[in-house]
């Protein structure tokens, strides 16, 4: 059983961590860095960390003002507040001037549970990726969160990091790679690939395991960057398994599936399925139950390749219902 | 140099070049914003010729004094200006809004001497409070300056970034509102009364001072009292006229957004010319 940890607690540890020896290291909150973890930061540097209180246009703003002075500002709300609320100023401040801000976005996703669907971010790969200059990430666990921070601060740019409420499997190792743009392949196969982030990196590896039972075996790829999407990861795995299903704890409109689907259908044309909320808001419930009752779960997942391999040429592994 | 010693003249005729610069661009342009363009005239020029610290042949020398353009469709004004202080060669405004050329309709950094890209309005307030934080930060003894519109204060978020300047004291950042009573679809006092202007950055935390924003003395003593104020941060309210110097354009809405054509700048170049007769 895989140790549970949540992404944005990964977040805060290595934000500290990597803050002893580099001074140019800010934060500016909107009074919510007790649940991102930037509270780590403010407790041991407070001289560099400035809370603008319940407002998230102004956070943004500031943040991109400090960066034109040679900081790192790292900027931390909830995923729906940063990204809703702040928009014109996370296009306009941040990505067209380019500024080099850091927007730590946590409870995304259904799994941030009982608060429901007011705070439970559904579309921030699909806002945020579509923003020149922006790259997109979207750790798979507590792990890759502490090596997707340390690469936000040696990479120069604006850049976009959704974390987690909840608790989530510690699935990789502190020596894996971990590269922006490249995506870590968690499991090879030869009848489909799935293609998933976050959360869902977890329950496809449990469907592959289903899926194994029945011989059917899925390559599984964690695609922790949404942009730049791993463009040559995509075309191997669609040209090596003819199937590709793709696995987010988003909608399916514009997020991970749809980017992946952008580079199937230009290079390498193959069935695809996806695995995301269906153009819905979320509810309260537990993580669990809403990853269930949003077909967000391993079954759904097995299931989708199923359907998927159904429209696969020469497939021989599921058969058509008659 | 103090107020005193400002030659007004020479600053006098200034304005008039800025003004004929900036039809000239807009006619040329076919679009563009002329009516708060014509009414900042006065406090751009007195910002570079008279306040800040900043050295058009190296822009971004670390120690200048910093002004965000937060109502950033006054790009006739500020290009005039920056083309003038030397930033870049005065012939490159015939681009101005032209696919190629660098002056963008909005003010962007391309352009040697801007600061920062704008045009959606009520953003520049937090980002000038950031660079005056980091200034801080750095121990640098360097100014911020934030030019906003009137109409500008509707937005929010202008409010949001007020409040955190007077929370943190932000005594080294002065913003200046050209107060010129107009937006896009009327006066600004009809569409949505932003009044008690100054009371309400004072309930904010903020020093204010109301200046005539035409009248260069009245700005300079205007601007010399920022610095002099501790633990607050400063506001100018620069009363201006929108459309200022151009009798047809002034106090007009619809030349807010709204080029002149043939006609109407030779009537507006006629005018200047006839101003500038009149002060010799």
């Amino acid at each position: 059983m895989s140790e549970m940890i949540p992404t944005r607690d990964g977040f805060g540890r290595e934000l500290v961590e990597l803050s002893k020896d580099n001074e140019k290291i800010v934060v500016v909150s909107a009074d919510l860095e007790d649940a991102t973890r930037a509270e780590y930061f403010k407790d041991a540097y407070p001289e560099r960390f400035f809370n603008v209180g319940i407002a998230e246009q102004d956070m943004v703003g500031m943040a991109a003002g400090l960066s034109l002075q040679g900081f790192i500002v790292f900027v931390n709300s909830f995923a729906v507040f940063l990204t809703n609320r702040a928009y014109d100023m996370i296009r306009l401040d941040v990505c067209y001037n380019n500024a080099n801000v850091k927007m730590i976005a946590s409870h995304a996703g259904v799994t941030v549970g009982e608060d429901g669907a007011s705070a439970q971010c559904l579309e921030d790969f699909s806002l945020m990726r579509i923003l020149p200059n922006l790259k997109v990430v979207c750790p798979v666990d507590a792990t890759e969160a502490r090596k997707a921070t340390r690469a936000f601060v040696e990479e120069v740019g604006p850049m976009y990091m959704r974390t987690s409420r909840a608790a989530f499997p510690v699935i990789t190792k502190e020596d894996d790679p971990f590269v922006i743009g490249k995506a870590n392949v968690m499991r090879e196969g030869g009848d489909a690939t799935i293609i998933a982030c976050g959360i869902e990196v977890s329950e496809s590896l449990k469907a592959a395991e289903i899926l194994e039972k029945e011989k059917i075996n899925v390559k599984v790829v964690n695609m922790h960057t949404i942009k730049p999407i791993d463009t040559a990861c995509i075309i191997q795995s669609a040209k090596e398994t003819g199937a590709i299903v793709t696995a987010e704890e988003h909608q399916m409109i514009g997020g991970l599936g749809s980017a992946v689907a952008e580079v199937v259908v230009k290079n390498c044309l193959v069935p695809m399925a996806m695995v995301g909320v269906n153009d819905e808001f979320g509810q309260s419930g537990t993580p669990d139950e809403l990853l269930k009752a949003f077909h967000l779960k391993d079954v759904d997942i097995a299931q989708a390749v199923r359907d998927c391999l159904k429209r696969k040429k020469g497939n021989t592994k599921v058969r058509e219902a008659k | 140099m103090s107020p005193q010693n400002i030659d007004v003249d020479a600053l006098k005729k200034k304005a008039l070049q800025y003004r004929r610069d900036i039809l000239k661009v807009l006619h040329s342009a076919r679009s563009g914003h002329p009516g708060g363009s014509l009414s900042a005239v006065e406090i751009l020029i007195t910002l570079y010729d008279y306040k800040m610290n900043h050295r058009p042949e190296d822009p971004n020398w670390e120690d200048r004094d910093r002004l965000i353009i937060s109502k950033g469709h006054i790009t006739p004004a500020v290009y005039a200006a920056l083309a003038d202080q030397g930033y870049f060669p005065k012939e490159e405004l015939e681009g101005f809004r032209k696919f190629g050329s660098r002056l963008q309709g909005h003010v962007h950094t391309l352009v040697p001497g801007v600061e920062f890209n704008t045009g959606s309005l009520g953003h520049g307030l937090s980002v000038a409070n950031g660079i005056a934080m980091g200034a801080r930060l750095l121990k640098k003894s360097f100014k911020t300056y934030c030019l906003l519109g009137d109409g500008e204060v509707q937005e929010g978020s202008v409010w949001e970034a007020a409040m955190t300047a007077g929370h943190y004291k932000l005594d080294n950042l002065c913003a200046i509102i050209d107060y010129n009573k107009i937006q896009e679809n009327g006066l600004v006092s009809e569409i949505n009364d932003i009044e008690p202007l100054a009371d309400k950055w004072r309930s904010f935390g903020w020093h204010v001072v109301e200046a005539h924003g035409h009248h260069f003395k009245n700005l300079a003593d205007a601007f010399d009292q920022f610095g002099a104020v501790k633990d607050k941060p400063f506001l100018i309210i620069a009363h201006t006229v929108k459309g200022k110097g151009i009798s047809f354009m002034e106090g007009e809405r619809k030349w807010h957004g709204k080029a002149p054509n043939d006609e109407e700048l030779a009537a507006a170049l006629a005018e200047l010319e006839q101003q500038e007769v009149n002060s010799e």
